[in-house]
């Protein structure tokens, strides 16, 4: 064990090397194996029939004229799947959400354009789309709700359409609001948007008679729990059902979770007796697949004369859509949870109120409830600052959480954790960025540029974040007598390396070369336990287990090679590149881990009274989240006629602890930047006054092409390893989503010589040519 | 139904694949299903992502939006067909080494979108290379990485 402590000594180190992915040749060259290109023989396709209403009564379905067409081989409704029960949400302290729960088919009522009513099984793709096309369904309309911050209205008899109300809050509020010098309102709205990947949903299951298992290939964000939650609603043993992680085109939050498509195809493929593909199409992901974001805030702080917080209060109306999803409410929750961000907040009361509405249903989309807190509470920070005549960063200052106050504890819970921010530096932070962009000179530019008529403007915005939800995950690490290496996960990938960033970690604790380690994921066949893919978990859950579980195996192979091969103690033994070799004595006799795992086989092993393999488990345990943290700046440049914005420069910086793969880490944030500038300039789902969806095709739902985007300056810091795992690692798949809405918003306003006017987002040419106008 | 479909050869990476498809098959299904070349993604099918796009007869296309019938005879190049063998082209080997891809989804249009270019206009000025990159849509790099790898492959393309 000496030996695993002192860690290996001349070894080639992976971790905080810019390596190539591990998963990147079978992309390039065409052998991606994405959902659509799964197929087994003989299997059917499904097609779904959608509701056009986004609120009415099922009058009547007909399927006769869609029965006779050819190759149609089935259709069913809600009334051949009533032994299918509505699909469940994880589980979560929110009590009352269960009757707010979505059927796989609708029954009796629709309640949004683009829920499931009908489905139909062909030959062909192109067959079923035909025969779904002859599906008669007749609807008896129903007034719509679009508004979560109107009254609520009836779900159904004895229910309205408010499932929850998420409270928190902590001090003396009231004193708060009594002793203020002055209090800040606002009303602040978030747009619909969401994760939209470039792959459409897909999953194709099949049922081996054989083996009685029933499989699901496709996405699975988190393939334990969805197996554990497909078997429950089919009546299955979880034995009995496993699920294939395939490519995965873009998870982004809204990929791989139970929705009625993954329940019918699985339901159908063991009552029709063939494989069942169900690839959707690009309408159909834009209204149903999950939205996201969409919130209204009316929020007021009580602050002191020098503009610090004494308290703040905030009423916000969180617009669920149709249905209660998988998340149950834990987007809300988290906005709530979230919205002090980085600052001291003596008091703080919040009320959410989670309301349904008769469009898509919302569930997560990459830095669920952050973005849409941390645009609530940096606009208040900039109002605060316009309040008391103090410059935007000065305010920041005096109520940044100072770093020897850290760990903090907020008496409050996210995700059913406390909240102890681990570890941060803030003020450090955003002495980094000012210098980084060079803000002084900055203004002065902005100054000259404005005096030459330009409407130009600089915006600030800070964040934290948090990663690495636990409770706990496992892997298993094993060398084969090939001596390559087996890392198996019950994690998930959804593009983001993954098995690069797992491989990097086992490299360096076991002493070989990282591309000598395969990652074994999404394979619910292979390991029982996993949590899957979210909430930027995976780099410091299964990294973590994935470092102990590579020590162990080290370990293991250093103390067989010391008694049986090497004539040395242990602690005289290192690994390098996957020979254990003596100290400093590279050229020396050796003894390859191929040769410990042959010698740990089965037989040669039991003979010698030993464990048989080179394996090991390792688990990793955690209460807290860790709560990583940065800042962005953006410019802007507004066109005073058009309303148009087009972004200048841009810096994300982000403390993520230790940086297994500098590379990667940027790329998460670069990448996920610039679908936080769609949501803040572009993107948004949009419905008339009936309740039908606007923005079905990639014409009227607007991303950033590569003509949109600025050069996103990084800046990656390590000054906060977390304490809360051995190699100090916080997540980074959420790191440059969420400050972006709230640094565009403060660029504008900066541009445009208007403290405050930007309260809603998107800021579309429309909306911003109208708080143009409103000011002339 | 009788059956209307059609005869039609397609001419795929120098390969020739004898199919029998309705006309309204488009060129993209035509490639996934009936000759098995499943690199070539569809992620919109009405045109805008471009992750479908293809090089028929030295032009890109999207092949979501053209019939496999219209392109009987003529030459078509997918992502099966860019790299020599096991030698990468230039630009795979770009998108690699400066991590041009997360999801790998929209990559093999991306790919053939900019192979086609480079092949037509190999001292592409900047501003037009941007222009025409941002004809795809990706979702995971924010096209940083993107616009750096198809730079680099541009050089080491010219510098040949």
């Amino acid at each position: 064990m000496d030996a695993a402590k002192s860690g290996p000594g001349a070894a080639e180190k992976f971790v905080g090397r810019s390596v190539p992915r591990l998963e990147d040749l079978p992309l390039v060259t065409g052998r991606g194996r994405f959902a659509a290109s799964i197929a087994f023989p003989h299997q059917l396709h499904m097609r779904v029939v959608r509701s056009n209403h986004a609120h009415g009564k099922i009058i009547l379905i007909d399927a006769s004229r869609a029965l006779a067409a050819p190759g149609c081989v089935a259709v069913w409704t809600a009334a051949d799947v009533t032994a299918i029960p509505p699909i469940e949400f994880r589980p979560t302290h929110i009590q009352g959400l269960e009757p707010y729960r979505q059927p796989v088919l609708a029954r009796d009522f629709v309640r949004y354009v683009g829920e499931p009513v009908a489905v139909v099984f062909a030959e062909d793709s192109y067959q079923a789309e035909d025969a779904a096309d002859l599906v008669v369904v007749e609807i008896e309309e129903l007034p719509v709700l679009l508004s979560a911050s109107q009254p609520p209205g009836e779900f159904e008899p004895g229910r309205d359409t408010e499932p929850a109300v998420i409270r928190k809050k902590y001090g003396d509020l009231d004193g708060a609001f009594r002793a203020a010098h002055a209090v800040v309102e606002l009303d602040l709205s978030i747009g619909r948007h969401s994760g939209v990947p470039l792959e459409t949903r897909g999953v194709v299951a099949r049922y081996d008679t054989t083996r009685d298992v029933l499989e699901l290939h496709g996405g699975t964000k988190r393939p334990h729990p969805n197996r554990d939650l497909l078997a429950r609603m089919l009546g299955r043993s979880p034995a009995s059902v496993h699920l294939y992680e395939c490519h995965i085109g873009g998870g982004f939050g809204v990929r791989g979770e139970i929705y009625p498509e993954d329940v019918l195809v699985c339901a159908a493929a063991l009552r029709l007796g063939r494989p069942v593909k169900w690839i959707e199409d690009r309408r159909e992901n834009l209204m149903a697949c999950n939205h996201s974001r969409q919130q209204r805030h009316r929020i007021r702080a009580a602050i002191d004369a020098e503009g610090r917080i004494l308290g703040m209060d905030d009423e916000f109306f969180h617009d669920q859509g149709a249905y209660v999803r998988t998340h149950g409410a834990r987007v809300p929750d988290m906005t709530a949870g979230m919205l002090p961000g980085p600052y001291r907040m003596p008091a703080f009361r919040v009320v959410g109120h989670f309301r349904l509405t008769n469009k898509t249903p919302a569930a997560t989309y990459r830095g669920p409830g952050r973005y849409e807190s941390t645009f609530v509470c940096e606009r208040l920070l900039d109002a605060i600052a316009a309040k008391v005549g103090i410059d935007r960063v000065e305010v920041r200052r005096r109520n940044l959480i100072a770093k020897a106050e850290m760990p903090y504890t907020r008496p409050l819970d996210v995700l059913d954790t406390g909240m102890v921010l681990d570890s941060g530096d803030y003020a450090g932070m955003l002495d980094k960025v000012l210098a980084r962009i060079g803000w002084n000179e900055l203004q002065r530019q902005i100054k000259r540029r404005k005096a030459a008529g330009e409407a130009v403007g600089a915006g600030l915005a800070f964040f934290v974040e948090k990663s690495g939800l636990g409770p706990v995950d496992g892997v298993r690490v094993t060398v084969d007598a090939t001596g390559t290496v087996e890392v198996l996960t019950g994690a998930a990938s959804v593009g983001q390396g993954v098995e690069t960033v797992i491989a990097q970690i086992c490299a360096d604790a076991l002493g070989v070369d990282y591309r000598r380690v395969r990652v074994v994921h999404g394979r619910t066949d292979r390991i029982d336990f996993g949590f899957g893919a979210h909430a930027a978990r995976v780099t410091v859950m299964t990294g973590s287990a994935t470092h102990i579980a590579a020590l162990k195996v080290r370990a293991k192979a250093i103390e067989i090679a010391a008694s049986d091969f090497m004539e040395a103690t242990a602690d005289a033994l290192d690994i390098v590149d996957g020979r254990i070799v003596r100290r400093n004595r590279t050229d020396g006799p050796s003894v390859t881990l191929a040769q410990i795992a042959s010698a740990l086989s089965p037989a040669a092993a039991i003979a010698k009274g030993r464990e048989p393999g080179l394996s090991a488990d390792g688990w990793f345990h955690t209460d807290h989240m860790t709560y990583p943290y940065g800042a962005h700046v953006a410019v802007v440049n507004v066109d005073r006629e058009t309303g148009g914005v087009k972004v200048e420069r841009y810096l994300a910086a982000y403390d993520v602890g230790v940086a297994v793969n500098p590379m990667l880490v940027e790329g998460q944030i670069v990448g996920s930047m610039v679908q936080g500038l769609g949501g803040a300039l572009y993107e948004e789902f949009l419905y008339d006054e009936s309740g039908t969806p606007l923005c079905v095709t990639f014409a009227d739902y607007m991303q950033p092409t590569a003509h949109e985007v600025p050069h996103v300056d990084v800046l990656i810091t390590e000054d906060a390893p977390s304490p809360l795992n051995p190699l100090g690692l916080k997540g980074a798949g959420e790191s440059g989503i969420t400050a972006v809405g709230a640094a565009i918003a403060s660029a504008i306003d900066d541009a445009i010589g208007m403290p405050g006017a930007v309260t809603q987002l998107p800021v579309t040419p429309q909306r911003l040519r109208e708080i143009l106008n409103r000011a002339r | 139904m009788s059956d209307n479909k059609t005869d039609v050869i397609l001419k795929v990476n120098g390969k020739e694949y004898a199919i029998r498809v309705e006309p309204r098959r488009t060129l993209a299904d035509a490639l996934r299903d009936q000759c098995g070349l499943t690199g070539t993604n569809s992620g919109c099918e009405h045109g805008v992502c471009g992750s479908c796009t293809v090089i028929v007869d030295g032009d890109p296309v999207r092949s979501c939006l053209m019939f496999a019938v219209q392109v009987q005879g003529r030459q078509i190049r997918t992502i099966e067909g860019l790299a020599d063998g096991d030698k990468l082209h230039p630009l795979q080997r770009a998108f690699i080494e400066h991590h041009g891809l997360q999801c790998g989804f929209c990559t093999p249009g991306f790919l053939m979108l900019a192979a086609s270019v480079l092949e037509r206009e190999p001292d592409i000025n900047d501003e037009d290379l941007v222009e025409v990159l941002s004809s795809n849509l990706c979702r995971c790099t924010g096209y940083q990485n993107i616009i750096k790898a198809v730079r680099a492959a541009a050089a080491e393309m010219r510098a040949r």
